[in-house]
C-alpha cells in the first residue's frame, strides 16, 4: 500500500466527463416551448443523481420531491400536492447540509414562483399549457422568422440569387444581416446537439456576396392608398419595403441626411461597409419609394399633418439620443458621446485622434464600435472602462476580442467617477473606482465599491458608451401614447392615438434601443398589419422551389467560424474586418444544417411558413 | 425515372417518388402505421425505416424520396430488428386488451404486430388514461391511442376545423382537443373523419347497440328502423362481401332477423325532404323575383322594396355535421339554411304520427332506429325540439277526443301542456359499422342472407331518394323535382348530372323554365370553408349550395366502415347512382308513398302540418360559444 497514489481518471470517468458536456450542448439547445414542471422534475432526477446520500433532506427528500412533480405531471395531483412540494423544498433548502441538496431544492422553489399556473394547470385541468408554435429553432428564434434552413439548403445547392430571393420574403436586408446580425437564429440550432450550431450569419452572406445582382420581386397592382413611414432605418425600410411589393405608395422621411438609421449613422464601416449599405438600400428604393431627407417629423410638419395627406403612417423613429453619465466633468471639451460621433462619422465627417489617449466608457456593443473606431481614427491609446467583469460585458464576445486584438486596453471593474478638467476646460483624466464584483441580481452580478483607492486615467478625450434613448416628446404632444420614453405600441404595431387613427410605430422607438433584425420583423409586422388596415389582404410569397432534403447531413464535423483580416492591417483602416467564407467553407457549413423544417417535428406542423 | 436497387434488385422507378411509394410501384411492401397518402407523412411512428447505403442512420421511407442510383435494403438485419424493436415500444404505451376493442381484426397495429410475430413484450408495459365524457358521440381513449398525429392532420388539413392538437410535451406528448378546450367546449362538427383514419381503436363512436337490444327486447316496444342510403353501398364492406351481393334487401333480412318490427327505408324521408326543401327554394325564388319585379334593383342578398330579405344561397340542411359546422363557424349565416328537416328527422317525425297512426298506436310506443353513415346524427337526434312527431301526434288525438266529446279551446290547451315529457322522434342512432357490430353479435352469416323486401308504406324510396348518399345527390334529387314543380313535365333523370362526382368543389348553371340558376355543390368541411369564403368575399354567387361535411358525401361517412388508408366514398356512390338508374322510380314527386302521406296527412309541401313536423328552428339550440 502506497503512501500517496496519482489519480488518474478510468474509462468510466473521462466518459461521464464526455456526456457532461453532450449535456451542456443540449441544455444549450434546448428547443422552445418545453413544460416547465417536467424539465424541473428532469432536472430534479438530475441533482437527485449526483447526491453523496449522507443527509436525509436530499438523500430522501428529492427523491420525493420528483414523485410528486410526477402526480402532478401525471394529473394525480391536487393543490395540496403543490403546497407540500413547496413545503418540502423549503425543508430541504434550509436543512440540507450542502449546495447538492439546498441548490436542488431552490430550483424546485425557483419553479414554483416562475410557473406556479403550470402547475395548477396540470392539477385543476390535467392539461399542459405549453404548445409548440414553431418548431424549427433557428426560424422561431428569429424575429423576422426568415426561412433559415431554406436559404441554407439553397446555398449547398450553389442556388445562391434563390438563396436571397428566399430570404427577402421576410427581410428585405440580406446583405446587412450578413454582415452585422446578431444572429439569435444560431442560439439554439440543433445541430449543437452534434458539435456545433451551424454558423448561419456567414451562410448569409456568402449567398449574397455570390449571388450578384438579384432582381427584386414585382410590386402588385398599385391600390392608390399612401403611407408615410418616418425614419429610414432597417425598420421603416423594411416596412417601405413590403408596402411597395403590397402596391401601396410609400414616402420616407428622414431626418439624416442620408438613410440607413443606425446602420449608417451607429455602425462602423469596418463592420458594415457604406457600399454595402448604399446598394442595399438603392435596391429597395428601386422599387419606387419616394424619399424626403432632412425632414424632421414633429413641429412641421406634425403627424397630424401627415396622417391628413397619408392613409396610414409608420413611426421607426429609433433611439438616437445620448444619455448623459451624470458625473462631475461630464461637461469638459472631450467629452463626446458616441451617438454625436458616430454620427458624424456616418456622414463622413471624420475626427482626427491622432496621438490622443482616450478612455471609452461602457461595455456594450456601441462601445466596442467607438473604442474600435479610435483605435482607426489615430488614437495612441484606447482603454474602455467598464463598472463589471469583461465577462459581463453586453458587447458580442467577438466584438470584444476584436477591439482588445486591435490594441484597446480593457479595464474591467472600474466605475466612473468624475472627470477632471485642466485649465482650459479640458479633459485631463477620468477618475475610476475599482469595484468588486458582487451578488447576482436579475441573472448578472452587481458590482460594489472596493476598499482600493480610485485611479487616475490621465487622458485627452472620453467617449461615453452608456446606450441611446428615444426623443418621443414631440410625437406625445401630438397625442402619441409614450410609456417610461417609449411610444406604446400593441404586438402589432398598432398605436392607440387620442384623435388620430391609422399610426403604427415599431421598433427601437418602442422596444428601447434592440437589434437590427428586431426593427426589420418590427418593419414586416407593420407592414401586415397596415395592408390590413387598409382593406387588402395582399400576401408575400417567394417562388422558390427548394432542394430535395439529403439524408448525409449528420456526420460529425465542427463549425467553421468566420476570419477576420490580421488585427496589425486592420487596426489602420475602415475597410471591412470579416473576410467571408470561402466556396469550400461554404459548401461544408451549408451542409451541416440537419434541416429542422424536414426533419422532426417540422415534416408534421410548422416547418414551412410559405407566405404571411 | 430514375435507378434504385432495392434489396438487390434494379428497378427503374418515378423519380421524386417516396421510397414508400416506389418499392410499392415495384411491389415491394414496406409496413407503415402512421402513414396516410397526402395527408399524413411525417414519419412518426418509425415502422417504415429502410436502410439507404451511404447514410449512417436508417431512413423513413415515407417521407423521404428516391434519387439515382440509391440502393435501398427493406428488410435488411438492422431494418428487421428496428421496426420490430419500435412496433413493441409502441405496444408497451398501448392499451393491448384487443378482445375489448372495436377495432380489433381491423386495427393496423395488431396487423404489424402479427405480421411481424410479436408474441412477447419486452418492456414494462405503461398505459395512460385520460378522462373523457363518455356520453359524448365521439369517444378518444388515450389509452390506445399511438400519436400517430392522423386525426390531427385530417381535421386541419381536410376538415379545416382543426379540433385535435398534439398536446403536452416530452414523454408525456399526447394528442388532445386543441387548444386546451374539453370536446365538449370544442366547435368539433362530430364529421368522425378522426375516426374513420385513426389506424388503431383509439377514436370511435359511441356504442348504442345496447340501448338498441333493449328495445328490441322490450314487448312493449314496436321497433321501427330507418335505413340510411348510404349505408347500402357499404355495410357488406367488412364480411368480405361484394357490393353486388351486400344489396340493401340483405340489410333488411338480417334487420328482420334481428327482430325489428318495421324496417323502412331513409329514402323515403329523402324524398320527402325533396318535396319540402325543394318547395322552400322555389318559394324563396319567387318572393326574390316578386321584390324585383316590385322595382328594386337591389341585389340579391340585400333588403328588398319590402324589407323582405332573400338572401341567396340557400344552403340544404340534410347533413348535421354542416349544420354544426355553419352554426358555431358562421353564426350570421344561419338564417340561409334550409328549414327543412334531414331525411333522418323527417322520418322519426313521421313515424311517431302518420305511422303511429296508421298503426294506432301511442307513440311512445313505437321506438325508432337509424342506420346511419354518420357520427353527427347520433348528436342531431338529441337535438332539443326533434319531437315534434309524438307531440302533435297527441295534440292530434287530443283534438280528436275534444271535437268528440265537444271540448273547448282552453281545455285543448290544458291537455297539451299536462303531455308528458317530449318524446324524440329518433330514439338511437347506430353507425354502419355498429349494425354491421350487431350483425356478428346476432351470429348472423351475412352471405347466408336472403333479399328481403321493406316494409309498407315508408319502405318506399325514389332513385332521387338513393343518391342522397353521395355528394351531389341531394343537389341533383331537388333539381329533378324543382324542374316538374316549376314546368309540370319531368326532366331528363339525368339533366342535372354534371353536379356528380368527387370534386369537392363543383358549380353547375341550369335553365329552370326560364330562370337561371347557379347552384354549387361542396364536399369536405375544408372546401366548405373555402366556398363559404369566396361568398362571402363576393367572389362567386349561388342560389342553391348543396353541403356535406365529409369528402364524397355520406358515402365516405364518419360512421362508415373502415378500411385503413383507403378513401371509399367514389366507389360506394357509383354504387347509389347505379341504383338510381336501376330504380324505375327516379322522381321523389313520383314517391307513391311520399304522395299518399301528403294525401292522407300532411296535406302539401310548406303546408301547416307539414311546417310542424318536418322544419325546424335552426337557432333553437346552440353550438359551444355560439351567441
Amino acid at each position: 500500500m502506497s503512501r500517496l497514489s496519482i489519480i488518474t481518471s478510468n474509462k468510466a470517468q473521462t466518459t461521464v466527463e464526455s456526456l457532461y458536456k453532450d449535456l451542456e450542448r443540449r441544455i444549450s439547445a434546448s428547443p422552445p416551448g418545453l413544460c416547465p414542471v417536467d424539465l424541473a422534475s428532469s432536472f430534479l432526477k438530475l441533482c437527485h443523481s449526483q447526491s453523496c446520500g449522507k443527509c436525509v433532506p436530499c438523500r430522501i427528500g428529492l427523491g420525493q420531491l420528483q414523485d410528486l412533480l410526477e402526480m402532478v405531471l401525471d394529473g394525480e395531483g391536487t393543490l395540496e400536492t403543490i403546497d407540500l412540494i413547496e413545503k418540502t423544498a423549503k425543508n430541504i433548502f434550509y436543512s440540507a447540509d450542502c449546495a447538492i441538496g439546498y441548490e436542488a431544492a431552490n430550483m424546485v422553489l425557483k419553479g414554483l414562483r416562475g410557473f406556479r399556473d403550470d402547475f395548477e394547470e396540470h392539477v385543476l385541468r390535467h392539461r399542459c399549457k405549453c404548445e409548440l408554435y414553431q418548431p424549427v429553432p433557428c426560424v422561431s428564434q428569429c424575429p423576422a422568422g426568415v426561412d433559415i434552413p431554406g436559404y441554407v439548403a439553397l446555398v449547398a445547392e450553389g442556388r445562391y440569387g434563390d438563396a436571397v430571393r428566399l430570404i427577402r420574403k421576410d427581410n428585405p436586408l440580406p446583405a446587412v444581416c450578413g454582415l452585422i446580425c446578431e444572429h439569435p437564429c444560431e442560439v439554439r440550432c440543433r445541430r449543437t446537439l452534434i458539435d456545433d450550431p451551424v454558423n448561419i450569419r456567414g451562410l448569409k452572406r456568402f449567398a449574397v456576396d455570390h449571388a450578384g445582382d438579384v432582381p427584386l420581386p414585382v410590386p402588385a397592382a398599385p391600390t392608390g392608398k399612401n403611407v408615410a413611414v418616418i425614419g429610414g432605418g432597417p425598420g421603416g425600410l423594411s416596412a417601405a419595403y413590403y408596402l411597395t411589393l403590397m402596391g401601396h405608395q410609400v414616402t420616407i422621411f428622414e431626418q439624416r441626411k442620408k438613410l440607413g438609421g443606425m446602420l449608417r449613422y451607429g455602425i462602423p464601416n469596418y463592420r458594415l461597409p457604406r457600399e454595402e449599405l448604399d446598394r442595399e438600400i438603392e435596391q429597395i428604393l428601386s422599387l419606387g419609394i419616394t424619399v424626403q431627407t432632412g425632414v424632421t417629423v414633429g413641429e412641421s410638419p406634425s403627424i397630424v399633418d401627415l396622417r391628413k395627406e397619408y392613409d396610414a403612417v409608420y413611426i421607426a423613429i429609433g433611439a438616437h439620443t445620448d444619455r448623459k453619465i451624470g458625473i462631475e466633468g461630464e461637461d469638459a471639451k472631450g467629452v463626446i458621446s458616441t451617438v454625436e460621433l458616430l454620427r458624424g462619422i456616418g456622414d463622413g465627417e471624420m475626427p482626427d485622434f491622432t496621438g490622443k489617449s482616450i478612455v471609452v466608457i461602457g461595455g456594450g456593443n456601441v462601445a466596442m464600435d467607438v473604442a474600435r473606431s479610435a483605435v482607426r481614427l489615430g488614437a495612441e491609446r484606447v482603454r474602455i472602462a467598464y463598472r463589471r467583469r469583461s465577462v459581463d460585458m453586453t458587447a458580442m464576445p467577438e466584438e470584444v476580442e476584436g477591439a482588445v486584438e486591435e490594441g484597446c486596453e480593457l479595464l474591467d471593474l472600474h466605475a466612473p467617477l468624475r472627470i477632471e478638467k485642466d485649465a482650459e476646460g479640458k479633459v485631463a483624466a477620468l477618475w475610476v473606482q475599482p469595484q468588486i464584483i458582487g451578488p447576482m441580481k436579475n441573472g448578472r452580478p452587481t458590482p460594489e465599491n472596493s476598499s482600493e483607492e480610485e485611479v487616475r486615467l490621465a487622458c485627452d478625450i472620453v467617449l461615453v458608451a452608456i446606450g441611446q434613448g428615444i426623443d418621443s416628446r414631440l410625437f406625445e404632444k401630438q397625442g402619441i401614447p409614450v410609456k417610461r420614453g417609449v411610444i406604446d405600441a400593441l404586438n402589432w404595431s398598432g398605436v392607440n392615438a387620442k384623435d388620430i387613427t391609422g399610426v403604427f410605430a415599431g421598433g427601437d422607438c418602442v422596444t428601447g434601443p434592440a437589434t437590427v433584425i428586431r426593427a426589420i420583423a418590427a418593419g414586416k409586422v407593420a407592414a401586415a398589419n397596415i395592408d390590413e388596415f387598409l382593406g387588402y389582404q395582399h400576401l408575400i410569397s417567394v417562388d422558390v422551389e427548394l432542394p430535395q432534403v439529403r439524408l448525409d447531413d449528420r456526420k460529425n464535423c465542427a463549425r467553421i467560424n468566420m476570419k477576420e483580416r490580421q488585427a496589425a492591417d486592420r487596426a489602420k483602416d475602415f475597410e471591412l474586418v470579416e473576410c467571408g467564407m470561402t466556396c469550400e467553407e461554404a459548401n461544408q457549413e451549408a451542409r451541416r444544417c440537419l434541416r429542422c423544417d424536414h426533419f422532426g417535428y417540422g415534416s408534421f406542423k410548422g416547418g414551412r411558413i410559405e407566405q404571411w | 425515372m430514375v435507378n434504385v436497387t432495392i434489396n438487390g434488385k434494379q428497378y427503374k422507378v418515378e423519380d421524386s417518388s417516396t421510397i414508400l411509394d416506389a418499392a410499392a410501384s415495384v411491389g415491394i411492401y414496406i409496413p407503415t402505421l402512421c402513414y396516410l397518402k397526402d395527408i399524413n407523412n411525417i414519419g412518426a411512428c418509425r415502422v417504415c425505416m429502410v436502410e439507404v447505403e451511404g447514410c449512417a442512420k436508417l431512413v423513413a421511407a415515407c417521407n423521404n424520396k428516391v434519387w439515382d442510383g440509391m440502393v435501398i435494403h427493406t428488410n435488411s438485419p438492422r431494418v428487421r430488428e428496428s421496426r420490430k424493436n419500435t412496433v413493441e415500444l409502441i405496444l408497451s404505451q398501448h392499451d393491448g386488451e384487443c378482445s375489448t376493442c372495436v377495432r380489433s381484426g381491423n386495427c393496423k397495429l395488431q396487423t404489424i404486430a402479427n405480421d411481424l410475430g410479436i408474441v412477447d413484450l419486452p418492456f414494462r408495459k405503461k398505459v395512460a388514461k385520460a378522462e373523457w365524457p363518455m356520453k359524448f358521440p365521439l369517444i378518444r381513449d388515450e389509452g390506445k391511442c399511438i400519436k400517430c398525429m392522423r386525426c390531427v392532420q385530417i381535421c386541419d388539413k381536410v376538415q379545416g376545423l382543426n379540433i385535435w392538437d398534439v398536446s403536452g410535451t416530452g414523454s408525456r406528448t399526447t394528442v388532445d382537443v386543441s387548444r386546451n378546450r374539453m370536446i365538449k367546449e370544442s366547435d368539433c362538427a362530430l364529421c368522425g373523419q378522426c375516426i374513420t383514419h385513426c389506424p388503431v381503436g383509439a377514436l370511435r363512436e359511441r356504442d348504442d347497440i345496447d340501448k338498441v337490444l333493449d328495445a328490441l327486447a322490450d314487448p312493449e316496444k314496436i321497433t321501427v328502423v330507418q335505413v340510411a342510403p348510404a349505408v347500402r353501398a357499404a355495410w357488406g364492406e367488412p364480411f368480405g362481401l361484394s357490393r353486388e351481393f351486400a344489396t340493401v334487401k340483405r340489410l333488411v333480412a338480417a334487420l328482420r332477423q334481428m327482430g325489428f318490427d318495421y324496417i323502412f327505408d331513409t329514402n323515403f324521408s329523402a324524398d320527402l325532404t325533396i318535396m319540402e326543401e325543394g318547395s322552400e327554394f322555389l318559394e324563396k325564388l319567387k318572393r326574390s323575383a316578386a321584390a324585383d319585379s316590385e322595382g328594386t334593383d337591389a341585389p340579391s342578398g340585400e333588403a328588398g322594396a319590402q324589407g323582405v330579405s332573400e338572401k341567396f344561397p340557400l344552403f340544404t340542411s340534410c347533413c348535421p355535421g354542416w349544420v354544426r359546422f355553419l352554426k358555431s363557424q358562421y353564426p350570421d349565416m344561419v338564417d340561409q339554411l334550409s328549414t327543412a328537416k334531414s331525411p333522418q328527422q323527417m322520418f322519426g317525425a313521421v313515424a311517431k304520427s302518420y305511422y303511429a297512426q296508421l298503426l294506432g298506436v301511442d307513440p311512445s310506443k313505437i321506438y325508432c332506429v337509424s342506420i346511419m353513415p354518420c357520427l353527427a346524427k347520433k348528436h342531431e337526434c338529441a337535438i332539443p325540439g326533434m319531437d315534434d312527431g309524438a307531440r302533435i301526434s297527441r295534440e292530434d288525438s287530443e283534438k280528436a277526443l275534444l271535437a268528440q266529446s265537444g271540448g273547448s279551446k282552453e281545455e285543448l290547451g290544458r291537455l297539451a301542456q299536462s303531455g308528458q315529457a317530449p318524446i324524440p322522434d329518433v330514439d338511437v342512432v347506430l353507425t354502419t359499422r355498429e349494425v354491421d357490430r350487431l350483425i356478428r353479435a346476432e351470429q348472423i352469416r351475412p352471405a347466408l342472407l336472403p333479399e328481403e323486401e321493406f316494409d309498407m308504406p315508408l319502405g318506399v324510396g325514389s332513385g332521387a331518394g338513393v343518391i342522397f348518399g353521395a355528394t351531389g345527390g341531394v343537389m341533383e334529387a331537388a333539381l329533378r323535382s324543382a324542374y316538374y314543380l316549376v314546368t309540370g313535365r319531368n326532366p331528363d333523370p339525368d339533366a342535372f348530372k354534371k353536379v356528380r362526382g368527387n370534386k369537392g368543389w363543383k358549380e353547375a348553371e341550369f335553365n329552370l323554365a326560364g330562370t337561371q340558376l347557379k347552384v354549387a355543390v361542396v364536399s369536405g368541411l375544408g372546401n366548405t370553408r373555402k366556398l363559404i369564403e369566396a361568398l362571402r368575399r363576393g367572389e362567386v354567387s349561388y342560389h342553391f349550395v348543396e353541403v356535406m361535411a365529409c369528402p364524397g358525401g355520406c358515402a365516405g361517412g364518419g360512421g362508415q366502415p373502415i378500411r385503413d388508408g383507403e378513401e371509399l366514398a367514389a366507389e360506394r356512390g357509383e354504387v347509389l347512382y347505379a341504383l338510381d338508374k336501376g330504380n324505375q322510380l327516379r322522381y321523389s314527386h313520383e314517391n307513391p308513398a311520399v304522395k299518399q302521406c301528403y294525401q292522407d296527412y300532411l296535406g302539401a309541401p310548406l303546408a301547416h302540418k307539414a311546417h310542424e313536423l318536418l322544419h325546424t328552428d335552426h337557432h333553437a339550440w346552440k353550438m359551444p360559444g355560439e351567441e
